[in-house]
């Protein structure tokens, strides 16, 4: 028996609400859920009551059991969360997802992920009780307490390794901006960047600069997946997953800073599984969807996915580089969590989806294989793959 | 030494489940411990209820030198908690004891918030006693050692 998930299920569907700043959202998060998972199956062309199964990440609070009621869903059969934080489960749910569809569990599972900050309180935020106990007592009392400043501390480490310039973490930020330009959905539409403005913008904490930070926002997304053999019976040319997978490296939870191995964004134990499961390296990728939950991350994630040296980060990355269509590595060619919206990396793989479909607002030219990388320093993390009708 | 940070932080408690007690009590009385398994002698931070290296539940606190080395560091200028409205730029550094397994902690460096910092430089522990909070307890800070 062949075990791997490789090219066994497609995507035939995706969905997205509007996407808000945070708290500006007129529906609720569970609505906004249902909204998202309604998109999808209409630009699937199948009746939600088909749907039988859900997978989502990051302790999501639209529950399947909730959802599969308002739905309608007749049977429902598979209902799964990955455990872990911020988006480092993005992909791990399509992987899961995956593997209920190519093992019989399940026949349509959507994937999906609501978010409405402005309903049930922000990220970005320190603790606001009066005493701190466990790992977070050695680090909160000292002033460590939100994300950024909890993943600056392995940037500043990896920068100081490898010689890395702010230079290359802005290129990553203008990326996503440019790109965002084009695109009606995102956000900051309409509100472009360029290199006197990121290097005028306020420190949040060193090494990042405000817009080295993604955003918080209000919306869900969705994503259908089906068996292989079904794929071509939708309105989209099928979307295939070629290697979805999670995990993370020795120690990697341990407390107070104390992994090992502790400049990384956390896939150096992925990234071999991920390319032996989709039969293809890095030269092969045609496009690349990158977290960003900070540059830093996509810094440590583009080096761990075989991009380039990390001794080589100021020379490729460049903002030249990274843009569509002509770049070496078009990246977060929809505006990713900077510029389009923080769907919690979603929405990335939604847009690894559009670029095989050949509908990105920045399409890069013949897209055959696609790269999601999500959650880069959170554990686990995870990553996908996608490919086109010539990829299987 | 007066505290670093503006008051009205969390403050850092016990945990209910008495797992990190003696480390408390420690810097209480000004000396630095960290877990130590008795059975091969691996060290590890923070505390776990099991050694992470050959599973022993025979773990102690054991007393470490007051010096360690900058592994990282950072300066924070956005707050994230209403205490540090008006704090300005502060540093947060993660401390490397390389001869205890390389286990690291957090502290913050005294000092001129804008200094210049190297990862590599010699630090020592500066105990700031809060006698008065509730809980009470003690942090550790640390200090860039002349070269």
């Amino acid at each position: 028996m062949n075990r791997t998930l490789r090219g066994a299920t497609a995507i035939v569907g995706v969905g997205e609400t509007t996407y808000y700043k945070r708290g500006q959202s007129p529906d609720a998060e569970f609505k906004l859920a249902l909204k998202a998972i309604l998109a999808a199956c209409e630009d699937a062309g199948i009746s939600p009551k088909e749907v039988d199964g859900f997978a989502s990440f990051s302790n999501d609070r639209s529950d399947p059991s909730r959802l599969a009621n308002a739905l309608g869903i007749h049977d429902l059969r598979f209902s799964n969360m990955q455990w872990g934080g911020g988006g480092g489960g993005g992909s791990a749910a399509v992987a899961h997802a995956a593997a209920a569809v190519a093992t019989g569990l399940a026949e349509c599972v959507v994937v999906f992920r609501a978010l409405a900050q402005g309903q049930f309180g922000r990220f970005g935020q320190g603790p606001r009780s009066n005493v701190v106990s466990g790992g977070g007592a050695f680090t909160v009392p000292y002033g460590l307490m939100s994300p950024a400043q909890s993943f600056a501390m392995k940037v500043q480490r990896f920068m100081h390794d490898h010689g890395v310039e702010q230079s290359a973490l802005r290129a990553i930020s203008l990326a996503s901006y440019h790109h965002a330009q084009a695109n009606p959905r995102a956000v900051m539409y309409g509100r472009p960047l360029d290199e006197a403005k990121y290097d005028a913008s306020r420190w949040i904490v060193e090494p990042f600069h405000l817009f080295d930070c993604c955003q918080e926002n209000d919306g869900a997304a969705a994503m259908i997946v089906v068996p292989a053999e079904r794929a071509k019976d939708f309105d989209h040319p099928p979307v295939y997953v070629l290697s979805a997978v999670t995990g993370s490296h020795y120690r990697a939870g341990a407390s107070v800073h104390n992994t090992p191995d502790y400049a990384t964004s956390n896939f150096k134990t992925c990234v071999p599984r991920l390319y032996d499961m989709a039969g293809c390296g890095p030269d092969d990728v045609d496009v690349l969807q990158c977290y960003e939950n900070f540059t830093g991350g996509v810094l440590m994630s583009i080096v761990e996915h075989g991009f380039c040296e990390p001794d080589e980060c100021n020379e490729f990355l460049t903002t030249e580089n990274l843009l569509a269509p002509d770049g070496k590595l078009p990246t977060n060619t929809s505006g990713g969590n900077l510029a389009e919206c923080y769907m919690h990396g979603l929405e990335l793989n939604i847009e690894a989806v559009r670029q095989i479909r050949r509908t990105s607002p920045n399409q890069v030219e013949d897209v055959d294989v696609s790269l999601v990388v999500s959650g880069p320093m959170v554990t686990p993390v995870s990553s996908s793959v996608y490919g086109s009708e010539a990829t299987v | 030494m007066t505290a670093y940070l503006n008051p009205g932080l969390p403050n850092p408690a016990p945990a209910p489940d008495g797992l990190d007690a003696p480390y408390w009590e420690a810097v209480a009385e000004e000396r630095l411990v960290m877990q130590r398994c008795r059975a091969c002698g691996a060290w590890q931070w923070g505390p776990e209820w099991i050694c992470h290296n050959c599973h022993s539940e025979d773990l102690v606190f054991e007393e470490i030198p007051l010096t360690g080395r900058i592994y990282s560091y950072e300066r924070v200028w956005h707050p994230v908690h209403p205490a540090l409205n008006e704090q300005g730029p502060y540093i947060v550094v993660l401390v490397e004891f390389p001869e205890h397994n390389g286990a690291r902690m957090v502290g913050n460096l005294v000092g001129d918030p804008r200094q210049e910092v190297s990862i590599g430089a010699t630090v020592q522990a500066v105990f700031e006693h809060h006698r008065d909070d509730d809980p009470p307890h003690t942090l550790v800070q640390w200090q860039v050692v002349a070269s």
